[in-house]
Protein backbone atom coordinates (compact mmCIF):
# COMPACT_ATOMS: atom_id res chain seq x y z
CA UNK A 1 0.00 0.00 0.00
CA UNK A 2 1.61 3.28 -1.08
CA UNK A 3 1.80 6.29 1.20
CA UNK A 4 0.85 9.77 0.05
CA UNK A 5 1.63 13.06 1.76
CA UNK A 6 0.05 16.47 1.49
CA UNK A 7 0.50 19.59 3.64
CA UNK A 8 1.98 17.62 6.50
CA UNK A 9 -0.72 14.92 6.50
CA UNK A 10 -0.09 11.43 5.20
CA UNK A 11 -2.39 8.56 4.25
CA UNK A 12 -2.05 5.00 3.04
CA UNK A 13 -3.89 4.45 -0.25
CA UNK A 14 -4.77 1.47 -2.46
CA UNK A 15 -3.77 0.95 -6.13
CA UNK A 16 -6.44 3.31 -7.35
CA UNK A 17 -5.63 5.96 -4.77
CA UNK A 18 -8.54 5.37 -2.40
CA UNK A 19 -7.96 6.13 1.29
CA UNK A 20 -7.23 3.20 3.62
CA UNK A 21 -9.65 4.26 6.33
CA UNK A 22 -12.57 6.68 6.38
CA UNK A 23 -11.44 7.72 9.89
CA UNK A 24 -8.37 9.38 8.37
CA UNK A 25 -10.38 11.59 6.05
CA UNK A 26 -9.97 15.35 6.52
CA UNK A 27 -9.96 18.66 4.66
CA UNK A 28 -6.42 18.11 3.39
CA UNK A 29 -7.43 14.80 1.83
CA UNK A 30 -10.11 16.66 -0.13
CA UNK A 31 -7.61 19.24 -1.34
CA UNK A 32 -5.13 16.53 -2.26
CA UNK A 33 -7.56 14.25 -4.16
CA UNK A 34 -9.46 16.86 -6.16
CA UNK A 35 -6.17 17.54 -7.93
CA UNK A 36 -5.95 13.99 -9.20
CA UNK A 37 -9.66 13.80 -10.07
CA UNK A 38 -9.83 16.86 -12.28
CA UNK A 39 -11.70 19.15 -9.87
CA UNK A 40 -10.32 22.68 -9.55
CA UNK A 41 -12.45 23.96 -6.70
CA UNK A 42 -14.95 22.45 -4.29
CA UNK A 43 -18.20 24.38 -4.77
CA UNK A 44 -21.37 24.08 -2.73
CA UNK A 45 -22.66 21.44 -5.16
CA UNK A 46 -19.46 19.41 -4.83
CA UNK A 47 -19.95 19.39 -1.07
CA UNK A 48 -23.62 18.50 -1.37
CA UNK A 49 -22.63 15.35 -3.23
CA UNK A 50 -19.70 14.51 -0.93
CA UNK A 51 -21.76 15.12 2.20
CA UNK A 52 -24.56 12.86 1.02
CA UNK A 53 -22.10 10.08 0.11
CA UNK A 54 -20.49 10.34 3.56
CA UNK A 55 -23.81 10.33 5.42
CA UNK A 56 -24.93 7.28 3.50
CA UNK A 57 -21.63 5.53 4.13
CA UNK A 58 -21.77 6.25 7.86
CA UNK A 59 -25.23 4.69 8.02
CA UNK A 60 -24.87 1.70 5.70
CA UNK A 61 -21.12 1.11 5.37
CA UNK A 62 -21.21 1.15 1.58
CA UNK A 63 -21.34 3.74 -1.17
CA UNK A 64 -24.85 4.64 -2.34
CA UNK A 65 -26.09 3.47 -5.72
CA UNK A 66 -25.96 6.13 -8.40
CA UNK A 67 -29.75 6.25 -8.57
CA UNK A 68 -29.88 7.28 -4.91
CA UNK A 69 -27.33 10.00 -5.58
CA UNK A 70 -29.41 11.55 -8.33
CA UNK A 71 -32.59 11.22 -6.28
CA UNK A 72 -31.24 12.71 -3.10
CA UNK A 73 -29.10 15.49 -4.50
CA UNK A 74 -31.39 16.36 -7.41
CA UNK A 75 -28.33 16.39 -9.68
CA UNK A 76 -28.57 14.87 -13.14
CA UNK A 77 -25.99 12.21 -13.94
CA UNK A 78 -24.31 14.42 -16.52
CA UNK A 79 -24.00 17.24 -14.02
CA UNK A 80 -22.31 14.90 -11.55
CA UNK A 81 -19.70 14.20 -14.22
CA UNK A 82 -19.28 17.94 -14.65
CA UNK A 83 -18.65 18.27 -10.92
CA UNK A 84 -16.42 15.21 -10.76
CA UNK A 85 -15.11 14.38 -14.26
CA UNK A 86 -14.03 10.91 -13.19
CA UNK A 87 -17.58 10.18 -12.06
CA UNK A 88 -19.36 9.64 -8.76
CA UNK A 89 -17.78 6.26 -8.05
CA UNK A 90 -14.14 7.05 -8.77
CA UNK A 91 -14.12 10.82 -8.19
CA UNK A 92 -16.71 11.76 -5.59
CA UNK A 93 -16.27 8.64 -3.45
CA UNK A 94 -12.50 9.04 -3.45
CA UNK A 95 -12.72 12.66 -2.37
CA UNK A 96 -15.32 11.71 0.26
CA UNK A 97 -12.82 9.29 1.76
CA UNK A 98 -14.72 6.07 1.08
CA UNK A 99 -13.01 2.79 0.33
CA UNK A 100 -13.06 1.73 -3.31
CA UNK A 101 -16.65 1.02 -4.33
CA UNK A 102 -17.21 -2.51 -5.54
CA UNK A 103 -18.86 -3.15 -8.83
CA UNK A 104 -18.70 -5.26 -11.92
CA UNK A 105 -15.63 -4.48 -13.96
CA UNK B 1 15.05 -12.42 -26.06
CA UNK B 2 12.78 -14.19 -23.60
CA UNK B 3 13.13 -12.75 -20.12
CA UNK B 4 11.60 -15.75 -18.37
CA UNK B 5 11.63 -19.47 -19.00
CA UNK B 6 8.06 -20.53 -19.84
CA UNK B 7 7.89 -24.31 -20.28
CA UNK B 8 4.17 -24.53 -19.46
CA UNK B 9 3.26 -21.83 -21.94
CA UNK B 10 5.57 -23.31 -24.58
CA UNK B 11 3.58 -26.50 -24.47
CA UNK B 12 0.49 -24.62 -25.59
CA UNK B 13 2.28 -23.82 -28.83
CA UNK B 14 2.69 -27.49 -29.70
CA UNK B 15 -0.97 -28.07 -30.57
CA UNK B 16 -2.42 -27.89 -34.08
CA UNK B 17 -3.97 -24.44 -33.63
CA UNK B 18 -2.36 -21.01 -33.67
CA UNK B 19 -1.48 -20.10 -30.10
CA UNK B 20 -1.84 -16.81 -28.26
CA UNK B 21 1.53 -17.65 -26.67
CA UNK B 22 3.24 -17.34 -30.06
CA UNK B 23 1.55 -13.97 -30.58
CA UNK B 24 2.65 -12.77 -27.16
CA UNK B 25 6.24 -13.87 -27.75
CA UNK B 26 6.23 -11.95 -31.01
CA UNK B 27 4.96 -8.84 -29.24
CA UNK B 28 7.49 -9.32 -26.45
CA UNK B 29 10.28 -8.60 -28.93
CA UNK B 30 9.31 -4.94 -28.92
CA UNK B 31 7.25 -4.57 -25.75
CA UNK B 32 9.00 -5.25 -22.50
CA UNK B 33 5.76 -5.48 -20.51
CA UNK B 34 4.64 -8.44 -22.63
CA UNK B 35 7.73 -10.29 -21.44
CA UNK B 36 6.56 -9.67 -17.89
CA UNK B 37 3.08 -10.79 -18.85
CA UNK B 38 4.43 -14.09 -20.16
CA UNK B 39 6.31 -14.57 -16.91
CA UNK B 40 3.23 -13.73 -14.87
CA UNK B 41 1.06 -16.17 -16.79
CA UNK B 42 3.65 -18.92 -16.45
CA UNK B 43 3.67 -18.30 -12.70
CA UNK B 44 -0.15 -18.44 -12.63
CA UNK B 45 -0.08 -21.82 -14.36
CA UNK B 46 2.57 -23.05 -11.94
CA UNK B 47 0.80 -21.75 -8.82
CA UNK B 48 -2.64 -22.66 -10.24
CA UNK B 49 -3.91 -19.29 -9.13
CA UNK B 50 -4.47 -16.06 -11.03
CA UNK B 51 -2.05 -13.28 -10.18
CA UNK B 52 -4.39 -10.41 -11.01
CA UNK B 53 -6.01 -8.58 -8.14
CA UNK B 54 -9.75 -8.24 -8.22
CA UNK B 55 -11.01 -5.23 -10.11
CA UNK B 56 -9.88 -1.68 -9.82
CA UNK B 57 -11.40 1.67 -10.60
CA UNK B 58 -9.67 3.62 -13.30
CA UNK B 59 -11.11 5.59 -16.15
CA UNK B 60 -10.99 8.64 -18.31
CA UNK B 61 -12.57 11.98 -17.47
CA UNK B 62 -16.23 12.27 -18.40
CA UNK B 63 -16.80 8.54 -18.53
CA UNK B 64 -17.59 6.06 -15.77
CA UNK B 65 -17.05 2.97 -17.93
CA UNK B 66 -14.93 1.68 -20.75
CA UNK B 67 -11.76 1.04 -18.78
CA UNK B 68 -11.24 -1.96 -16.53
CA UNK B 69 -8.54 -1.65 -13.90
CA UNK B 70 -6.03 -4.48 -13.71
CA UNK B 71 -3.19 -4.78 -11.23
CA UNK B 72 -0.95 -7.74 -10.58
CA UNK B 73 -0.28 -8.96 -7.07
CA UNK B 74 3.36 -9.62 -7.99
CA UNK B 75 4.69 -6.24 -9.15
CA UNK B 76 7.96 -7.18 -7.41
CA UNK B 77 8.61 -9.87 -10.01
CA UNK B 78 6.82 -8.35 -12.99
CA UNK B 79 7.02 -4.55 -12.79
CA UNK B 80 5.94 -4.15 -16.43
CA UNK B 81 2.43 -5.35 -15.61
CA UNK B 82 2.01 -3.63 -12.25
CA UNK B 83 -0.84 -1.63 -13.83
CA UNK B 84 -2.13 -3.32 -16.96
CA UNK B 85 -5.59 -1.97 -17.63
CA UNK B 86 -8.05 -3.07 -20.27
CA UNK B 87 -9.79 -0.65 -22.60
CA UNK B 88 -13.00 -1.51 -24.36
CA UNK B 89 -13.44 0.20 -27.69
CA UNK B 90 -16.87 0.34 -29.27
CA UNK B 91 -16.87 -1.83 -32.38
CA UNK B 92 -18.62 -0.66 -35.55
CA UNK B 93 -22.00 -2.26 -36.26
CA UNK B 94 -21.53 -5.79 -37.64
CA UNK B 95 -17.77 -5.28 -37.23
CA UNK B 96 -17.17 -3.86 -40.69
CA UNK B 97 -13.69 -2.37 -40.80
CA UNK B 98 -11.43 -0.82 -43.34
CA UNK B 99 -7.83 -2.00 -43.19
CA UNK B 100 -6.90 1.64 -42.72
CA UNK B 101 -8.93 1.74 -39.51
CA UNK B 102 -7.33 -1.44 -38.20
CA UNK B 103 -3.83 -0.20 -39.02
CA UNK B 104 -4.46 3.11 -37.27
CA UNK B 105 -5.94 1.32 -34.26
CA UNK B 106 -2.87 -0.90 -33.97
CA UNK B 107 -0.54 2.08 -34.39
CA UNK B 108 -2.29 3.99 -31.61
CA UNK B 109 -2.21 0.96 -29.41
CA UNK B 110 1.45 0.15 -30.00
CA UNK B 111 2.28 3.77 -29.25
CA UNK B 112 0.38 3.94 -25.95
CA UNK B 113 -0.13 0.39 -24.75
CA UNK B 114 1.10 -3.17 -24.92
CA UNK B 115 0.12 -3.63 -28.56
CA UNK B 116 -2.00 -6.65 -27.66
CA UNK B 117 -5.64 -6.76 -28.65
CA UNK B 118 -8.51 -9.14 -28.33
CA UNK B 119 -10.73 -9.02 -31.39
CA UNK B 120 -13.36 -9.19 -30.03
CA UNK B 121 -14.59 -9.58 -26.45
CA UNK B 122 -17.83 -11.49 -25.94
CA UNK B 123 -19.83 -8.27 -25.70
CA UNK B 124 -18.48 -7.40 -29.14
CA UNK B 125 -16.05 -4.63 -28.29
CA UNK B 126 -12.49 -4.36 -29.49
CA UNK B 127 -10.42 -5.10 -26.39
CA UNK B 128 -7.11 -3.35 -25.88
CA UNK B 129 -5.12 -5.23 -23.28
CA UNK B 130 -2.50 -3.66 -21.08
CA UNK B 131 -2.50 0.09 -20.57
CA UNK B 132 -0.53 1.93 -17.90
CA UNK B 133 -2.58 4.38 -15.84
CA UNK B 134 -0.97 7.55 -17.19
CA UNK B 135 -1.42 6.37 -20.79
CA UNK B 136 -5.22 6.07 -20.46
CA UNK B 137 -6.08 9.68 -21.30
CA UNK B 138 -3.61 9.95 -24.24
CA UNK B 139 -4.97 6.67 -25.70
CA UNK B 140 -8.53 7.89 -25.28
CA UNK B 141 -7.63 11.19 -26.92
CA UNK B 142 -6.11 9.51 -29.96
CA UNK B 143 -8.95 6.98 -30.28
CA UNK B 144 -11.58 9.71 -30.27
CA UNK B 145 -9.73 12.40 -32.21
CA UNK B 146 -7.62 10.47 -34.72
CA UNK B 147 -9.76 7.38 -35.19
CA UNK B 148 -13.22 8.85 -34.60
CA UNK B 149 -14.20 5.99 -32.36
CA UNK B 150 -15.31 5.73 -28.76
CA UNK B 151 -14.93 3.61 -25.67
CA UNK B 152 -17.41 0.79 -25.11
CA UNK B 153 -19.30 -0.02 -21.94
CA UNK B 154 -18.07 -1.62 -18.75
CA UNK B 155 -19.53 -1.83 -15.26
CA UNK B 156 -23.20 -1.19 -14.53
CA UNK B 157 -23.99 0.45 -17.81
CA UNK B 158 -25.55 -0.28 -21.16
CA UNK B 159 -22.88 -2.43 -22.78
CA UNK B 160 -21.94 -1.73 -26.38
CA UNK B 161 -24.90 -2.93 -28.48
CA UNK B 162 -23.98 -5.62 -30.99
CA UNK B 163 -25.63 -6.94 -34.12
CA UNK B 164 -25.30 -9.61 -36.77
CA UNK B 165 -24.22 -8.92 -40.35
CA UNK B 166 -27.82 -7.98 -41.15
CA UNK B 167 -29.07 -6.72 -44.48
CA UNK B 168 -25.55 -5.73 -45.43
CA UNK B 169 -24.76 -9.23 -46.59
CA UNK B 170 -27.56 -11.56 -45.57
CA UNK B 171 -30.76 -12.22 -47.48
CA UNK B 172 -32.43 -13.71 -44.39
CA UNK B 173 -32.29 -10.49 -42.41
CA UNK B 174 -35.69 -9.03 -41.65
CA UNK B 175 -34.40 -5.82 -40.21
CA UNK B 176 -31.61 -3.35 -40.72
CA UNK B 177 -29.62 -4.52 -37.74
CA UNK B 178 -26.81 -2.05 -38.31
CA UNK B 179 -29.08 0.95 -38.44
CA UNK B 180 -30.77 -0.09 -35.22
CA UNK B 181 -27.48 -0.94 -33.49
CA UNK B 182 -25.94 2.38 -34.49
CA UNK B 183 -29.17 4.17 -33.60
CA UNK B 184 -29.44 2.82 -30.08
CA UNK B 185 -25.71 3.30 -29.49
CA UNK B 186 -26.10 6.99 -30.30
CA UNK B 187 -29.42 7.39 -28.51
CA UNK B 188 -28.18 5.91 -25.26
CA UNK B 189 -24.70 7.45 -24.98
CA UNK B 190 -25.33 8.56 -21.42
CA UNK B 191 -26.41 5.08 -20.35
CA UNK B 192 -23.42 3.58 -22.16
CA UNK B 193 -20.72 5.71 -20.59
CA UNK B 194 -22.05 6.76 -17.21
CA UNK B 195 -23.10 3.90 -14.93
CA UNK B 196 -26.50 4.39 -13.35
CA UNK B 197 -28.06 0.95 -13.72
CA UNK B 198 -28.34 -1.71 -11.02
CA UNK B 199 -26.09 -3.87 -13.21
CA UNK B 200 -25.09 -4.41 -16.81
CA UNK B 201 -27.59 -4.30 -19.65
CA UNK B 202 -27.06 -5.72 -23.12
CA UNK B 203 -28.87 -5.29 -26.40
CA UNK B 204 -28.13 -7.74 -29.16
CA UNK B 205 -29.75 -7.62 -32.54
CA UNK B 206 -30.15 -10.51 -34.94
CA UNK B 207 -31.74 -10.13 -38.34
CA UNK B 208 -33.59 -13.46 -38.21
CA UNK B 209 -34.31 -16.44 -35.98
CA UNK B 210 -30.96 -18.03 -36.86
CA UNK B 211 -29.77 -15.50 -34.29
CA UNK B 212 -26.14 -15.27 -35.37
CA UNK B 213 -25.18 -13.06 -32.42
CA UNK B 214 -26.89 -15.51 -30.01
CA UNK B 215 -28.93 -12.64 -28.66
CA UNK B 216 -31.49 -14.89 -26.99
CA UNK B 217 -28.83 -16.38 -24.72
CA UNK B 218 -26.60 -13.39 -24.15
CA UNK B 219 -28.68 -10.24 -24.13
CA UNK B 220 -30.95 -8.65 -21.55
CA UNK B 221 -32.96 -7.43 -24.49
CA UNK B 222 -32.85 -9.58 -27.61
CA UNK B 223 -34.14 -8.12 -30.84
CA UNK B 224 -34.68 -10.80 -33.45
CA UNK B 225 -35.92 -10.13 -36.96
CA UNK B 226 -39.08 -11.86 -38.15
CA UNK B 227 -41.94 -11.42 -40.60
CA UNK B 228 -45.71 -11.36 -40.43
CA UNK B 229 -46.92 -12.44 -43.87
CA UNK B 230 -46.18 -15.63 -45.82
CA UNK B 231 -42.92 -17.34 -46.68
CA UNK B 232 -42.23 -16.65 -50.34
CA UNK B 233 -42.05 -19.89 -52.31
CA UNK B 234 -40.54 -20.54 -55.72
CA UNK B 235 -42.01 -23.97 -56.54
CA UNK B 236 -39.65 -24.47 -59.50
CA UNK B 237 -36.69 -24.01 -57.25
CA UNK B 238 -38.18 -26.44 -54.70
CA UNK B 239 -38.42 -29.04 -57.45
CA UNK B 240 -34.85 -28.25 -58.48
CA UNK B 241 -33.69 -28.96 -54.93
CA UNK B 242 -35.58 -32.26 -54.96
CA UNK B 243 -34.06 -33.12 -58.34
CA UNK B 244 -30.61 -32.50 -56.91
CA UNK B 245 -29.86 -29.46 -59.06
CA UNK B 246 -29.14 -27.25 -56.06
CA UNK B 247 -27.15 -28.29 -53.00
CA UNK B 248 -29.29 -28.09 -49.87
CA UNK B 249 -28.12 -25.91 -46.92
CA UNK B 250 -26.12 -23.82 -49.37
CA UNK B 251 -23.72 -26.73 -49.80
CA UNK B 252 -22.72 -26.70 -46.14
CA UNK B 253 -22.80 -30.51 -45.86
CA UNK B 254 -20.58 -31.27 -48.82
CA UNK B 255 -17.74 -32.92 -46.90
CA UNK B 256 -19.12 -36.42 -47.38
CA UNK B 257 -21.87 -38.15 -49.30
CA UNK B 258 -25.14 -37.74 -47.40
CA UNK B 259 -27.17 -39.35 -50.17
CA UNK B 260 -29.81 -37.64 -52.30
CA UNK B 261 -31.77 -34.77 -50.80
CA UNK B 262 -34.96 -36.00 -49.12
CA UNK B 263 -37.34 -33.09 -48.74
CA UNK B 264 -39.75 -34.99 -46.52
CA UNK B 265 -37.09 -36.12 -44.09
CA UNK B 266 -34.95 -33.01 -44.11
CA UNK B 267 -37.55 -30.28 -44.35
CA UNK B 268 -41.20 -31.30 -43.93
CA UNK B 269 -40.70 -33.68 -40.99
CA UNK B 270 -38.33 -31.32 -39.23
CA UNK B 271 -40.77 -28.44 -39.25
CA UNK B 272 -41.47 -27.81 -35.53
CA UNK B 273 -45.11 -26.91 -36.11
CA UNK B 274 -45.68 -29.48 -38.86
CA UNK B 275 -47.14 -26.83 -41.09
CA UNK B 276 -45.65 -28.06 -44.36
CA UNK B 277 -46.70 -30.55 -46.96
CA UNK B 278 -44.90 -31.91 -50.06
CA UNK B 279 -47.07 -33.71 -52.59
CA UNK B 280 -44.28 -34.59 -54.99
CA UNK B 281 -44.78 -31.46 -57.06
CA UNK B 282 -45.54 -28.56 -54.81
CA UNK B 283 -44.55 -27.53 -51.31
CA UNK B 284 -47.42 -26.10 -49.32
CA UNK B 285 -46.97 -24.12 -46.13
CA UNK B 286 -49.74 -23.32 -43.70
CA UNK B 287 -48.34 -19.92 -42.75
CA UNK B 288 -50.87 -19.48 -39.96
CA UNK B 289 -49.14 -22.27 -38.05
CA UNK B 290 -45.57 -21.35 -39.01
CA UNK B 291 -43.48 -20.08 -36.12
CA UNK B 292 -40.78 -18.55 -38.33
CA UNK B 293 -38.03 -20.86 -37.11
CA UNK B 294 -36.00 -20.47 -40.35
CA UNK B 295 -35.22 -24.19 -40.77
CA UNK B 296 -36.85 -24.73 -44.18
CA UNK B 297 -35.44 -21.45 -45.47
CA UNK B 298 -31.96 -22.41 -44.32
CA UNK B 299 -32.17 -25.74 -46.15
CA UNK B 300 -33.59 -24.34 -49.39
CA UNK B 301 -32.62 -20.67 -49.56
CA UNK B 302 -33.10 -20.49 -53.34
CA UNK B 303 -36.67 -21.74 -53.08
CA UNK B 304 -37.92 -20.16 -49.87
CA UNK B 305 -37.53 -16.61 -48.69
CA UNK B 306 -38.59 -14.70 -45.62
CA UNK B 307 -41.83 -12.72 -45.94
CA UNK B 308 -41.98 -9.09 -46.90
CA UNK B 309 -43.87 -7.62 -43.96
CA UNK B 310 -40.83 -7.47 -41.74
CA UNK B 311 -40.08 -6.40 -38.19
CA UNK B 312 -38.70 -7.85 -35.01
CA UNK B 313 -39.58 -9.99 -32.05
CA UNK B 314 -38.48 -8.51 -28.71
CA UNK B 315 -37.38 -10.77 -25.89
CA UNK B 316 -36.16 -9.82 -22.45
CA UNK B 317 -34.14 -11.29 -19.62
CA UNK B 318 -31.37 -13.46 -21.09
CA UNK B 319 -28.18 -13.74 -19.03
CA UNK B 320 -25.34 -15.94 -17.85
CA UNK B 321 -25.46 -17.39 -14.34
CA UNK B 322 -24.63 -14.76 -11.71
CA UNK B 323 -27.03 -14.44 -8.80
CA UNK B 324 -29.39 -16.94 -10.41
CA UNK B 325 -28.80 -19.54 -13.10
CA UNK B 326 -28.53 -18.90 -16.82
CA UNK B 327 -31.67 -17.86 -18.61
CA UNK B 328 -32.77 -17.43 -22.18
CA UNK B 329 -34.69 -14.29 -23.01
CA UNK B 330 -38.46 -14.51 -22.74
CA UNK B 331 -40.68 -13.31 -25.54
CA UNK B 332 -42.50 -10.12 -24.62
CA UNK B 333 -43.39 -8.50 -27.95
CA UNK B 334 -44.14 -10.97 -30.75
CA UNK B 335 -43.90 -8.41 -33.53
CA UNK B 336 -42.83 -4.80 -33.71
CA UNK B 337 -42.21 -2.84 -36.86
CA UNK B 338 -38.65 -1.64 -36.79
CA UNK B 339 -38.45 1.52 -38.82
CA UNK B 340 -36.25 4.49 -37.98
CA UNK B 341 -36.32 6.45 -35.75
CA UNK B 342 -37.46 3.37 -33.75
CA UNK B 343 -39.68 5.43 -31.45
CA UNK B 344 -41.94 2.55 -30.46
CA UNK B 345 -38.95 0.47 -29.43
CA UNK B 346 -37.33 3.30 -27.51
CA UNK B 347 -40.57 4.00 -25.65
CA UNK B 348 -40.62 0.35 -24.58
CA UNK B 349 -36.96 0.50 -23.48
CA UNK B 350 -37.55 3.63 -21.41
CA UNK B 351 -40.45 2.01 -19.54
CA UNK B 352 -38.44 -1.15 -18.95
CA UNK B 353 -35.41 0.75 -17.65
CA UNK B 354 -37.50 3.04 -15.41
CA UNK B 355 -38.93 -0.02 -13.68
CA UNK B 356 -35.59 -1.80 -13.40
CA UNK B 357 -33.78 1.27 -12.03
CA UNK B 358 -36.54 1.84 -9.50
CA UNK B 359 -37.01 -1.74 -8.34
CA UNK B 360 -33.74 -3.48 -9.20
CA UNK B 361 -31.34 -4.40 -6.43
CA UNK B 362 -27.66 -3.81 -6.73
CA UNK B 363 -26.26 -6.30 -9.28
CA UNK B 364 -29.65 -7.63 -10.27
CA UNK B 365 -30.11 -8.19 -13.99
CA UNK B 366 -33.49 -7.39 -15.44
CA UNK B 367 -34.16 -11.10 -16.00
CA UNK B 368 -33.65 -11.72 -12.31
CA UNK B 369 -35.90 -8.82 -11.38
CA UNK B 370 -38.60 -10.32 -13.61
CA UNK B 371 -38.11 -13.65 -11.80
CA UNK B 372 -38.41 -11.94 -8.44
CA UNK B 373 -41.32 -9.60 -9.18
CA UNK B 374 -43.07 -11.65 -11.83
CA UNK B 375 -43.63 -11.38 -15.55
CA UNK B 376 -47.09 -10.06 -14.85
CA UNK B 377 -45.65 -6.95 -13.25
CA UNK B 378 -43.17 -6.54 -16.08
CA UNK B 379 -45.81 -6.53 -18.78
CA UNK B 380 -47.91 -4.19 -16.66
CA UNK B 381 -45.18 -1.59 -16.23
CA UNK B 382 -44.16 -1.80 -19.88
CA UNK B 383 -47.84 -1.62 -20.87
CA UNK B 384 -47.69 -4.74 -22.99
CA UNK B 385 -50.84 -6.72 -23.57
CA UNK B 386 -50.50 -10.43 -22.85
CA UNK B 387 -51.13 -12.35 -26.06
CA UNK B 388 -51.06 -16.09 -26.89
CA UNK B 389 -47.99 -15.68 -29.10
CA UNK B 390 -45.95 -14.96 -25.99
CA UNK B 391 -46.11 -18.54 -24.80
CA UNK B 392 -44.78 -21.84 -26.05
CA UNK B 393 -47.77 -24.09 -25.52
CA UNK B 394 -51.26 -23.60 -24.13
CA UNK B 395 -51.34 -23.87 -20.32
CA UNK B 396 -47.56 -23.78 -20.12
CA UNK B 397 -47.38 -20.21 -19.06
CA UNK B 398 -46.76 -19.94 -15.33
CA UNK B 399 -46.73 -16.21 -14.98
CA UNK B 400 -50.01 -14.72 -16.13
CA UNK B 401 -52.42 -14.77 -13.24
CA UNK B 402 -55.83 -13.34 -12.75
CA UNK B 403 -56.06 -10.47 -10.35
CA UNK B 404 -58.75 -10.63 -7.72
CA UNK B 405 -60.65 -7.66 -9.14
CA UNK B 406 -60.79 -9.33 -12.53
CA UNK B 407 -62.52 -12.42 -11.18
CA UNK B 408 -66.24 -12.26 -10.61
CA UNK B 409 -66.81 -12.84 -6.92
CA UNK B 410 -63.10 -12.39 -6.19
CA UNK B 411 -61.03 -15.19 -4.68
CA UNK B 412 -63.50 -15.85 -1.88
CA UNK B 413 -66.01 -17.59 -4.12
CA UNK B 414 -66.93 -21.12 -2.98
CA UNK B 415 -65.47 -23.33 -5.67
CA UNK B 416 -67.57 -26.35 -4.68
CA UNK B 417 -70.77 -24.42 -5.01
CA UNK B 418 -69.55 -23.05 -8.35
CA UNK B 419 -68.68 -26.50 -9.65
CA UNK B 420 -72.14 -27.80 -8.78
CA UNK B 421 -73.57 -25.29 -11.22
CA UNK B 422 -70.78 -25.48 -13.79
CA UNK B 423 -69.63 -29.06 -14.13
CA UNK B 424 -66.42 -29.65 -16.05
Amino acid sequence: MPKVEYKGDSWMVDDDGFIDDFENWNQNWVEYTIGTEGVTEMTEDHWKLVNYIQEYFKEYGIAPMVRLLTKNTGFKLKYMYELFPSGPAKGACKVAGLPKPTGCV
Amino acid sequence: MAKFKTPLLDQLESGPWPSFVTDMKEMAKTKEEVNDLLGLLELSYKDKVGHWKHGGIVGVFGYGGGVIGRYTDRPDLFPGVEAFHTLRVNQPSSKFYTTEYLRKLCDIWEKHGSGMTNMHGSTGDIILLGCKTDELEPTFYDLTHDLGTDLGGSGSVLRSPACCIGKARCEFSCLDTQLLCHGITNEYQDELHRPAFPYKFKFKISGCANDCVASIARADCSIIGTWKDDIRIDQEAVRAYVAGEFAPDGGAFSGRDWGPFDITKEVVDLCPTRCMNWDGKNLKINNRECNRCMHCINVMPRALKVGLEQGATILVGGKAPILEGAQLSTLVIPFMEMQPPFDEFKAFVDKMWDWWMEEGRNRERIGELIQRKGMQEFIEVTEIKAVPQMIDHPRENPYIFWKEEEVEGGFTRDIHKYRKEHTI
